[in-house]
């Protein structure tokens, strides 16, 4: 019978090498590789879209300014979560997310549902001077997001890396048809690169979320984000227990 | 002796330990610093100042990525360099790649510290370099992988001592894991800002893969390479048991990996993946304490060193801290008890007390053990050891115990009803309780940065006067021969 001993893989460093790698190889193959390939990972629901440009501009100011580490953007299901925040989190939700904002602390609120909780103006003045409306808030205060002008000169480009890693934002006709059939029309223009500037432009101008519409600040595109935040999914149409048979 | 220790000079590649000593010193420094401003922050926010560069999410990973790569990544560099070349009796293999890893790496942490303050962020914990950056680290990192299994292949000894198992594995685990949590695409080849290859459910697995195996290889299976020489050199005892080095160095290589779906109990993470990590987790708690005992149990019958020896007592002291952390952390891994603790301060005590009780304090025995030996010389000051002992080990207890009440009341405040089953409190009533504790954690934090700072003055002076004395010698030295030329 074959006598096995450490020894050999002590004494010889490829061995050590070639084993060490398969055992630390095999958690991450089983746990990563089958949530590409598994259907049921990301639940079949209507409504959620990419991000519009300006959106996605605010997102990118969102990951600048590090909110993650202080907001998750994941509400589990449980009874307080639900009062607090709403319906539990869907994995369609964040299914456009490069890259994912679940967060992993709350030092202040989850936000994946804070979009139309609050109006514009509450939000503006928020991150202006977090205290003038939360007195005890310890969230610092972002005065330069109403001074900046928003710079979206590489939108375009932006969009087409989101492209690139899977996002349909679409780049030709074909493209165009198919988020016409998947989203309606109305959200398919928004996704149009060619149009990227134009659509971020219109939507800032038309909803005027600093109050301000002489100009297109970064606080225009946060604002657009937050208020997307969570209202994709109109949760009236579906089942209470609808989604559980995925978890 | 002395003779001896001259030629091991020689023998060693230890200029370029002696670099990433000194640089663990200043790193530490610096992080701890930041990371006691952050808390600081937090307890009270006009330290934002409305100044963007140093608000609390651009400081934060400025914190963690000075602490871990740049304190703990030096000094796993110097320590490896070090036990590598003395178990191997092998000089590294080339001074150039090694010198290039040094100045790789000192650079990927200006940079990316620089570049979060600018507002450049991946927004991954502990993976926040931007694309660039993440290049210069994977090339840093092959270097090094190329270099430390190069310098064991010319090793004088059959057998590869088993702190360079750990040290392997954790360089093949964190090249694995960076390459893997990086995948990104550039918005152009002249932008800093990058969008990452997978979204939502999939980005959120493979970011907690890494961000797990990150403190399981990094900072865990790799400080156990440093215990591993260090402890039982400094006991002057051989480690307690060898087989037990095998199977816990085995389990712990393949159980880690599964484990950091955890952090996504609850999540919309498929439940199938988080039972897994759970499951896992609970058996991880045998090998981290095989690896636990294993060191301690090497003090057998030198048990007397832990009262006249600080050195001893830090090393003692870490391994006390990761014995109890990888308590906690299995704990934390039930879904029940995850229920209550995730999004809290919990989780961030229970990642500080591994990272001061276990990193920081086997760092600071090694360093107190290896310098003197690099620079031929002894500590300048006894006494500031055993007065950073103190100062570090106050700090850990007020940080985590700050965090653990802050964590509990937290969790339990969100979760509470009144008679009439609505919510108790407004999530800024929550908020508004943290304070004392804020500040608390923030002391703690100071306590632990005093120690720092002494082991920094101890350090430098022991390096300055070492190495005014060796320039003496040298000056007599060259001295006596010219004087015996001319005569």
């Amino acid at each position: 019978m074959f006598n096995f001993k450490h020894e050999w893989i002590e004494t010889n460093v490829g061995l050590l090498l070639v084993l060490t790698m398969l055992a630390i190889s095999v958690g991450g193959l089983v746990e990563i590789a089958p949530l590409f390939f598994i259907k049921d990972t990301v639940e079949k629901v209507d409504g959620v879209r990419p991000y519009t440009p300006l959106e996605q501009r605010g997102r990118d100011i969102f990951q600048r300014e590090g909110c993650y580490l202080c907001h998750s953007q994941m509400i589990r299901p449980f009874r307080d979560e639900a009062l607090r925040y709403g319906h539990y989190s869907l994995a369609a939700e964040s299914q456009y997310d490069h890259p994912f904002q679940w967060g992993s602390k709350r030092t202040g609120p989850d936000l994946a549902r804070v979009g139309k909780k609050y109006s514009n103006e509450w939000q503006v003045a928020h991150l202006n001077n977090p205290k003038s409306m939360v007195p005890q808030s310890v969230m610092p205060n972002y005065p330069w997001l109403l001074k900046t002008e928003l710079d979206y000169s590489d939108m375009t480009d932006r969009m087409m890396a989101l492209r690139a890693v899977g996002v349909p934002y679409s780049l030709n006709k074909t493209e165009y048809e198919a988020n016409v059939k998947k989203f309606g029309e109305e959200t398919a223009k928004m996704l149009n690169i060619a149009d990227a500037r134009k659509n971020l432009i219109a939507q800032a101008q038309e909803n005027n979320y600093d109050g301000d519409n002489s100009s297109i600040t970064e606080m225009d595109a946060l604002v657009a984000y937050l208020q997307v935040l969570g209202t994709m999914v109109d949760f009236r149409k579906y089942d209470d227990d609808e989604f559980v048979k995925y978890r | 002796m002395a003779a001896t220790e001259v030629s091991s000079l020689e023998q060693y590649n230890f200029d370029i330990v002696k670099k990433f000593s000194i640089m663990a010193v200043v790193w530490g420094l610096v992080g701890m610093s930041v990371g006691v401003y952050i808390a600081s922050e937090l307890a009270w926010p006009f330290l934002n100042f409305d100044i963007p560069y140093i608000t609390f999410g651009r400081l934060r990973p400025v914190h963690t990525s000075a602490v871990i790569f740049g304190f703990g990544g030096s000094a796993l560099f110097a320590t490896s360099y070090y036990v590598v070349q003395r178990t191997c009796q092998a000089r590294l293999i080339s001074d150039g790649m090694a010198t290039f890893t040094f100045w790789g790496w000192q650079a990927a942490i200006m940079l990316g510290g620089i570049s979060y303050m600018l507002g450049f962020s991946q927004a991954r914990e502990y993976a926040e370099m931007e694309w660039p950056i993440d290049i210069l680290v994977e090339v840093v990192w092959v270097t090094y992988l190329a270099l430390f299994v190069g310098t064991i292949m010319r090793r004088k000894q059959p057998h590869i001592y088993v702190a360079n198992w750990f040290f392997l594995a954790f360089i093949l685990a964190t090249a694995l894991l960076h390459t893997f949590n990086n995948l990104a695409v550039p918005v152009s080849l002249f932008s800093m800002k990058s969008y990452s290859l997978f979204s939502g459910t999939q980005d959120a697995m493979t970011q907690w893969w890494y961000g797990h195996n990150a403190v399981g290889f990094f900072l865990t299976a790799a400080f156990l390479g440093m215990m591993y020489y260090f402890v039982p050199k400094q006991a002057g005892r051989p480690i307690f048991s060898y087989r037990l080095s095998i199977i816990h160095f085995w389990a712990l290589g393949f159980l880690y990996m599964w484990v950091g779906a955890h952090h996504l109990h609850w999540t919309a993470l498929p439940d199938w993946t988080s039972t897994l990590a759970a499951t896992f987790s609970i058996m991880l708690l045998l090998p981290s304490w095989g690896g636990m005992i294993n060191g301690i149990m090497t003090l057998s019958g030198a048990w007397d060193k832990l009262r006249t020896d600080p050195i001893m007592r830090f090393l003692i002291v870490a391994l006390s801290f990761y014995g109890m952390s990888t308590f906690e952390g299995p704990l934390m891994a039930l879904k029940d008890v995850n229920a209550l603790s995730h999004y809290t301060d919990w989780t961030v005590g229970h990642v500080h007390s591994g990272a001061l009780g276990w990193v920081a304090m086997v760092s600071f025995g090694s360093l107190y053990h290896m310098i003197p030996k690099l620079w031929n010389t002894k500590m300048w000051s006894q006494k500031m050891i055993e007065v950073h002992f103190w100062f570090a080990t106050i700090g850990v207890l007020l940080y985590i115990t700050a965090m653990w009440i802050s964590g509990i009341t937290q969790g339990l405040m969100w979760r509470a009803f009144d008679q009439y089953g609505n919510l108790q409190y407004s999530f800024v009533e929550s908020v508004a309780a943290m304070h004392p504790f804020y500040a608390m954690r923030a002391i703690g934090g100071m306590f632990f940065v005093t120690g720092m700072l002494l082991m920094f003055i101890n350090v430098m002076v022991t390096v300055r006067q070492a190495n005014r004395a060796a320039a003496l010698s040298h000056a007599a030295n060259q001295a006596k021969t010219t004087g015996m030329a001319s005569a």
